[in-house]
């Protein structure tokens, strides 16, 4: 079957694409980059030659650190009645049964013998390879496969891939977030298109791209009569979106948001285009009406040292050029005033292009404001190592009633905290809070038995739904949301 | 009102989800001059539902009052009538991160069953992504395709009254997931694999609540080339927050003991400490089904 180009271009490896390197259960984040030597377990590659090669190709390294495709699998070999034994009762381990020493195999490395004849050498120079079970045998070669086999699968980042990839290299950057806990909170958050989404994470960006992959970038506001057109152009049902939203605001603590995670998923340019970031030191002027966007009254402190700044710089140039205008002709006055006069020039570009990103930046916070002033957004997901509590009590506001909220942590204690906070407060119905315990299991033939490390823990979620605040809430309502509450008692009709 | 785009006012036609309490919900069909009975009193739409907000407290007649919700899936899988056991947002959750479903995803399902994984993957796969679903029930199939109607996802799914094992999914080379959930998935993986996109990367998943199942599943997976065999098993396990009290022991006055503040030597005044802390339920689902996941090379 020829190769079709056109189909296949978006799924071919390019420059600068974000990608992820797997081995087994070991996954690396990068970017093709060509003439750069990146590490991989313990190997120096060239990723060179990855390019224009199919995603989830699999690639043998070989001498120099570079790449060749492997050649598609045929059957495995020895399939065919392979000689075995029926139990271990005869099998000492003396750790003599191997004939090739270190240095044998070494050799045989370097001889660029590949992966899987190195294995053949390894079985054919054991004196217990053929009295071992079939079963034995299997996983004997399955051990050594892992070790010797010096392959390399490149993969275009997901979800999934990512989140599996961090929490088995860098856990602590995630603040332990488990796969599968991060897969309940992009559910329970109800996180899909066209929602607008706030997001509170100090998980190096890895929530945050979750949530935009979620989210699938930008989609054009159409129009009733764009509809039927494109309809008839590309003969499928279309949905218009009728509120154009489809936001993703990234609230964030300190100097600037982390992106890192969210970077290597690889994202398309029009999904930045959806979000945007907003410092929370700015959140309690934001929801009391006291944010100025426009600059004219930016923070006192921040004006007065640009100013100092500037006066440094100015005075000494200012006592020149006064100097020079009061002094007499001189010869050399039209040169001094000429170098000057660039050094002037100079100063007011400089001064240009900081206002420029002064400008840019307050465009973006009033972007960011103009998300988040009308209080209605639809849902808010919080994964951080900061005081649970603390941070949703503070951004419950901006959501609209009847939305989810979704609250990790890697404390219990923090979102039992959390819990009572909520339900003092009010405004929050259904808050429940969960952990899932995920077990993997072996499935072979006569071998299926549930693998003997698990997880430990993956974190804790408190996930609820807001409602609506506009009737006082009396706190010795009639309901009580813990249980035990059995008897229902009604108390005369409200309003 | 949809289950793939949220809104703000409650009006005709639309389908709110009525929350009574914990692990208490309802759906309800908004129409005009109809009347729905609760236990807390009558619900009146034209005058209680029509016109207010979503997430609006609604008192009923007999005093007692409700909160109604803009449906998601995830209320709907709580609230749904059931014609079939049904996937919980727990497992559904996996799911749709193992499968790498997002907007624009192209998914086949079979069973479709009552709909409960449905509603979760065209949220998901919306506005530009479809959901090709197979129930052989007739029954079952002609019900999920009326609700995928009321719910205004209909432009997103094409259901289909055929047996996925004999017929496959109905459509060849296009799929970037696929979802199993009948007795005898290892018979459709053939089908599964057609209906994947030639690339690779499609990504495929069987559900399974016996292990025998699995095992076969597993098998038939192997032998039509598919990798990166894997099979989990996620549960849920819910703490309820309670205050309990723990008296504390009496054991006598303690004569080394320096004399408190009242100075009177005798027990202390409370004879208990409050804790805040969790208890699980009394019982909890410890087994739903082994979920296994594989990626399909390129065909």
């Amino acid at each position: 079957m020829a190769d079709n180009g056109d189909e296949d271009s978006e799924y071919r490896i390019k420059v600068g694409d974000c990608v992820v390197l797997k081995r087994g259960d070991i996954f690396k984040a990068m970017q093709i980059q060509l003439g750069k030597k990146v590490i991989f377990e313990k190997q120096w590659i060239f990723l060179d030659k990855t390019v224009g090669q199919l995603y989830s190709t699999t690639f043998d390294i070989v001498s120099g650190g570079n790449l060749l495709p492997q050649k598609p699998k045929n059957a495995d070999d020895a399939s065919d009645a392979k000689e075995a034994g029926t139990d271990n009762r005869n099998i000492v381990d003396d750790g003599k049964s191997q004939k090739l020493t270190r240095d044998d195999i070494e050799t045989l490395k370097e001889q660029g013998l590949k992966g899987q004849e190195i294995i053949q050498q390894l079985i054919d120079n054991s004196s217990t390879f053929r009295d071992k079970t079939e079963y034995a045998q299997d996983k004997y070669i399955k051990k050594k496969k892992k070790k010797y086999e010096n392959t390399v699968t490149i993969l275009k980042p997901s979800c999934r891939i990512l989140a599996m990839m961090y929490h088995g290299r860098e856990p602590g950057k995630i603040c332990h977030l488990r796969y599968d806990t991060l897969a309940q909170m992009l559910t329970l958050g109800n996180v899909h298109a066209g929602s607008k989404v706030l997001v509170f994470e100090t998980c190096a960006g890895l929530v945050l791209g979750s949530v935009m992959e979620r989210m699938g970038g930008k989609f054009v506001l159409l129009t009733l009569q764009s509809l039927a057109v494109a309809h008839c152009i590309i003969k499928q049902p279309l949905f218009p979106l009728h509120s154009g939203h489809g936001s993703v605001v990234q609230m964030y603590p300190g100097g600037g948001p982390v992106r890192a995670g969210m970077e290597s998923f690889g994202f398309p340019a029009h999904f930045h285009d959806t979000l945007h970031e907003f410092p929370i030191c700015h959140v309690n002027a934001l929801l009391a009406g006291t944010l100025d966007t426009t600059g004219k009254h930016s923070s006192a402190v921040e004006k007065q040292s640009d100013k100092d700044k500037e006066k440094e710089q100015n005075q000494p140039e200012a006592e020149q050029a006064g100097e020079q205008q009061d002094g007499p002709e001189d010869p050399n006055m039209e040169t001094v005033t000429a170098e000057e006069a660039r050094v002037e020039k100079e100063k007011k570009e400089k001064e240009k292009r900081k206002e420029a990103k002064a400008q840019e930046k307050r465009m973006k916070l009033a972007a960011a404001v103009a998300q988040l002033e009308g209080r209605n957004a639809d849902g808010l997901i919080i994964a951080s190592r900061f005081h649970p509590s603390s941070v949703v009590m503070g951004l419950l506001k901006f959501l609209a009633p009847s939305r989810p909220f979704v609250i990790y942590s890697q404390y219990k204690e923090a979102l039992i905290e959390c819990f009572t906070k909520l339900k003092e407060h009010g405004g929050t119905v259904n808050v429940r809070l969960t952990d899932t315990w995920l077990r993997h299991y072996q499935v072979l033939p006569n071998r299926t038995h549930p693998l003997l490390l698990m997880s430990g823990g993956g974190g804790y979620l408190l996930s609820g739904t807001t409602v609506a605040t506009d009737t006082a809430k009396p706190s010795g309502s009639q309901r009580v949301e813990e249980p035990a509450a059995k008897r229902q008692k009604l108390t005369d009709t409200e309003g | 009102m949809s289950f793939v785009e949220y809104s703000d006012v409650i009006q005709d036609g639309d389908v709110a989800i009525v929350y009574l309490g914990i692990d208490s919900t309802m759906p309800i069909k908004v129409q005009k001059g109809a009347q729905t009975q609760t236990r807390y009193g009558v619900i009146r739409h034209s005058t209680d539902l029509i016109g207010q907000r979503y997430g609006s407290k609604v008192t009923c007649s007999k005093g007692g009052w409700v909160h109604v919700l803009h449906p998601t899936p995830e209320l709907w899988t709580v609230s749904l009538p059931h014609r079939t056991q049904i996937l919980y947002t727990t497992d559904i959750a996996t799911i749709t991160m193992m499968l790498e479903l997002k907007p624009g995803s192209v998914v086949c399902e079979s069973g479709t069953g009552s709909g409960s994984l449905s509603h979760a993957i065209l949220r998901t796969i919306a506005p530009t992504g479809h959901l090709h679903t197979v129930e052989f029930h007739q029954q079952r199939a002609e019900k999920v395709a009326e609700e995928f109607k009321e719910h205004r996802v209909d432009h997103l799914v094409t259901v289909r009254n055929q047996d996925v094992c004999k017929d496959g999914f109905g459509v060849t080379g296009v799929a970037d997931a696929v979802f199993l959930d009948i007795p005898s998935p290892w018979e459709a993986v053939r089908h599964a694999k057609t209906a994947l996109k030639r690339q690779a990367g499609g990504r495929v998943c069987s559900f399974s609540p016996c292990i025998e199942q699995v095992q076969k599943t597993c098998q038939a997976l192997m032998d039509q080339g598919f990798e990166e065999l894997s099979s989990v098993e996620v549960l849920l396990r819910v703490h309820d927050v309670r205050v309990v009290s723990m008296p504390l022991p009496d054991f006598g006055p303690d004569p080394s003991a320096p004399p408190g503040p009242d100075s009177r030597g005798e027990a202390p005044n409370h004879a208990s400490i409050a804790l805040k802390t969790t208890t699980p339920p009394r019982e909890i689902p410890g087994h739903t089904g082994y979920l296994t996941f594989a990626t399909k090379p390129r065909t």
